[in-house]
């Protein structure tokens, strides 16, 4: 058991640097065309979408319909930073810096948020999260700066498949850490019974409020990294339809699970390009397959459940190793 | 003085639309403790059954109210049955979500028959009225009128009949009912049929009123009448009336005063507004449970 445990101990890490470097060498050897690019980039933007989500509505166990929202701020602050505020910075800076406080003005907006769902569960906390939605994609609508309703155009193209990588990297590591943790039993612990757990001592306010500050400062930055992606924002690109989109691909990769959406994201991805010729029909396949996936099988593919090698090694404490 | 009579008539006709739509959305939480998100794309298919009943046979309007309210009390039995149903007794998140997910299906559905909004066209004549100064059109009190006498009827059927006895008895115990011999799940059918009637027929008198139907009049009107349900407390028929007309009046005074498109914001500001202070709505009850 023990040589499985050291060699799978380098395995993930290596692995990781594989992709890095694929991911930076790639694109520039003219052997991934853009098409292929603008897809894998995809596929990393949803998986940190999808994941963030997983941890309010897999791992704690409620259902935010809001996600699009804190997306949308994250797609707006950085784009304010790039096209308005410095447009000749060198990107290289203002790039990650960008991404970076689309992320943190996501975060901020996920307070009110967490603190609102210290009383609220269940239907009213989805009802919040989505008047939440609609009032930032509404005041949007109602800001000249950022164009109004017909939204910003000419964000510079400054995502790359590296950088989209990068971050889903982070995503998946910190909401690993996270939800491995004691403090994230804690909040898969209000999942199962909210009463119980506070009774056990979980601080469920602070983890609340932790799970919620989390997802939307991944949500914001995966915002950020889609408005540099398609050089072009406007509110209606995160209106209830994104944040269904997202909602499918958690539950059918799988609900409380890294490996889940991961696999969630890359499939509603590429289903979602093989659609494109579909045009509005392709609207009404993905909620379908949400209705269908919540009648037959509501965990989803992969759900509580997780690849082994996705899971932080548990330490062995010190009596264990003497034993 | 005048101005103001004249947008508290405005605000009546669509508070009295918004009143049938959020009868529909509190009766199915009453029962079922559900929400039917679906319910507000029933309301937009009642719009255009309408359309399509007038472009086969030119019928008169109330011939068209009945035909309209039948065919989407039929929808919403369908719905129920097929979608709801199989998840009675599944976590409230699934229900949630598959409401979510039927919503979209059908509103995407008549997006790809229909892409453009139409025009409906004219069932009534419509005359003016002059009453000491205010215009008030046929249209207008045909509304009016419709509304409140569905309205009436259905708190006649809640409160006085063996009927509104089990529903009531449902929303208040699920599972005691049907131990009593109450055929529930004919009960919880039978509900889903009359919100579904009443939001079809709120679908036919708002095309009437704003003549243009297009499927994103599911979202950008049926969700605003369940924002009024929530804000009169969900499950509570009287404070969907009081929310919908509040909502209403409030939406009615907003475009007055600033540009219309500050319209979504300033009612789901209220909602939240709302929610905040007062959880369960303006006359909800709320659960003793947390959970």
């Amino acid at each position: 058991m023990k040589s499985i445990g050291e060699k799978s101990r380098y395995l993930p890490p290596a692995l990781l640097l594989v992709g890095l470097v694929a991911s930076v060498v790639l694109p520039s050897t003219g052997l991934v065309n853009n098409y292929l690019q603008f897809v894998l980039m995809s596929v990393a933007i949803n998986a940190i979408l999808c994941v963030s989500l997983n941890l309010v509505n897999g791992w704690m166990g409620e259902f935010s319909v809001g996600h699009a929202g804190f997306m949308a701020l994250g797609a707006y602050a950085s784009a304010i930073l790039t096209v308005k505020l410095f447009p000749s910075a060198p990107p290289a800076l203002l790039f990650p810096a960008a991404v970076l406080i689309g992320g943190t003005v996501a975060g901020l907006a996920g307070v009110p948020v967490g603190i609102l769902s210290f009383k609220t569960r269940g239907d009213y906390l989805a009802i919040i999260t989505l008047a939440f939605l609609m009032i930032v994609k509404s005041g949007l609508e109602n800001i000249p700066y950022t164009g109004g309703p017909r939204g910003m155009l000419g964000i510079p193209r400054l995502t790359t498949v590296a950088w989209a990588y990068f971050w889903c990297v982070v995503a998946f590591w910190v909401i690993r850490n996270l939800v491995y943790s004691k403090y994230g039993r804690g909040i898969a612990a209000i999942r199962e019974d909210e009463i119980a757990a506070e009774a056990m001592g979980v601080p469920t306010r602070s983890a609340k409020l932790v799970a919620f500050v989390t997802s939307s400062f991944f949500a914001g930055v995966a915002g950020a990294l889609f408005a540099h992606q398609l050089q072009f924002i406007n509110p209606s690109s995160f209106d209830i339809l994104k944040s269904t989109e997202i909602l499918v691909m958690v539950y059918l990769g799988g609900v409380a699970s890294l490996g889940g959406s991961l696999l969630g994201a890359g499939v509603v991805t590429i289903l979602t390009q093989c659609l494109q010729p579909l045009g509005t029909w392709r609207m009404v396949v993905l909620p379908a397959l949400l209705v269908l996936l919540m009648l037959f099988r509501p965990g989803g593919i992969m759900g509580y459940r997780d690849w082994n090698w996705l899971k932080p090694r548990l330490r062995k404490s010190k009596e264990e190793k003497s034993r | 003085m005048k101005y103001l009579a004249q947008q508290a008539i405005n605000a009546l006709q669509l508070g009295s639309i918004y009143a049938l739509i959020a009868l529909g959305y509190s009766m199915v939480y009453g029962v079922l403790t559900m929400i039917n998100f679906a319910h507000g794309d029933v309301f937009m298919l009642g719009a255009f059954f309408c359309l399509l009943l007038i472009a086969i046979v030119p019928v008169p309007f109330w011939l068209a109210l009945i035909v309209v309210m039948g065919a989407t009390a039929l929808l919403g039995t369908l719905i129920e049955r097929f979608a709801y149903r199989p998840l009675r007794n599944a976590p409230r998140v699934s229900a949630i979500i598959t409401a979510l997910g039927c919503g979209l299906v059908i509103q995407n559905t008549t997006l790809g028959i229909s892409p453009y909004a139409r025009p409906m066209p004219h069932l009534l004549d419509n005359t003016t009225f002059q009453l000491g100064g205010l215009t008030i059109t046929t249209l207008q009190m045909i509304i009016i009128g419709v509304s409140v006498a569905l309205m009436v009827a259905l708190d006649f059927l809640i409160r006085k009949t063996s009927f509104g006895m089990a529903m009531r008895a449902i929303s208040s115990d699920r599972a005691t009912v049907p131990l009593l011999g109450i055929p529930a799940n004919r009960v919880i059918a039978v509900t889903f049929a009359l919100g579904a009637a009443l939001g079809g027929a709120a679908g036919l008198l708002y095309g009437m009123a704003y003549p243009v139907v297009s499927a994103a009049m599911g979202i950008s009107v049926g969700w605003k009448a369940f924002v009024a349900a929530v804000i009169g407390g969900i499950g509570n028929m009287r404070g969907a009336v009081l929310g919908a007309f509040l909502l209403g009046g409030v939406e009615v005074m907003t475009v007055a005063v600033l540009p219309s498109t500050y319209r979504d914001l300033i009612s789901y500001s209220l909602l939240l507004l709302i929610l905040v202070f007062k959880p369960h709505g303006l006359l909800g009850k709320p659960t003793l449970q947390k959970a």
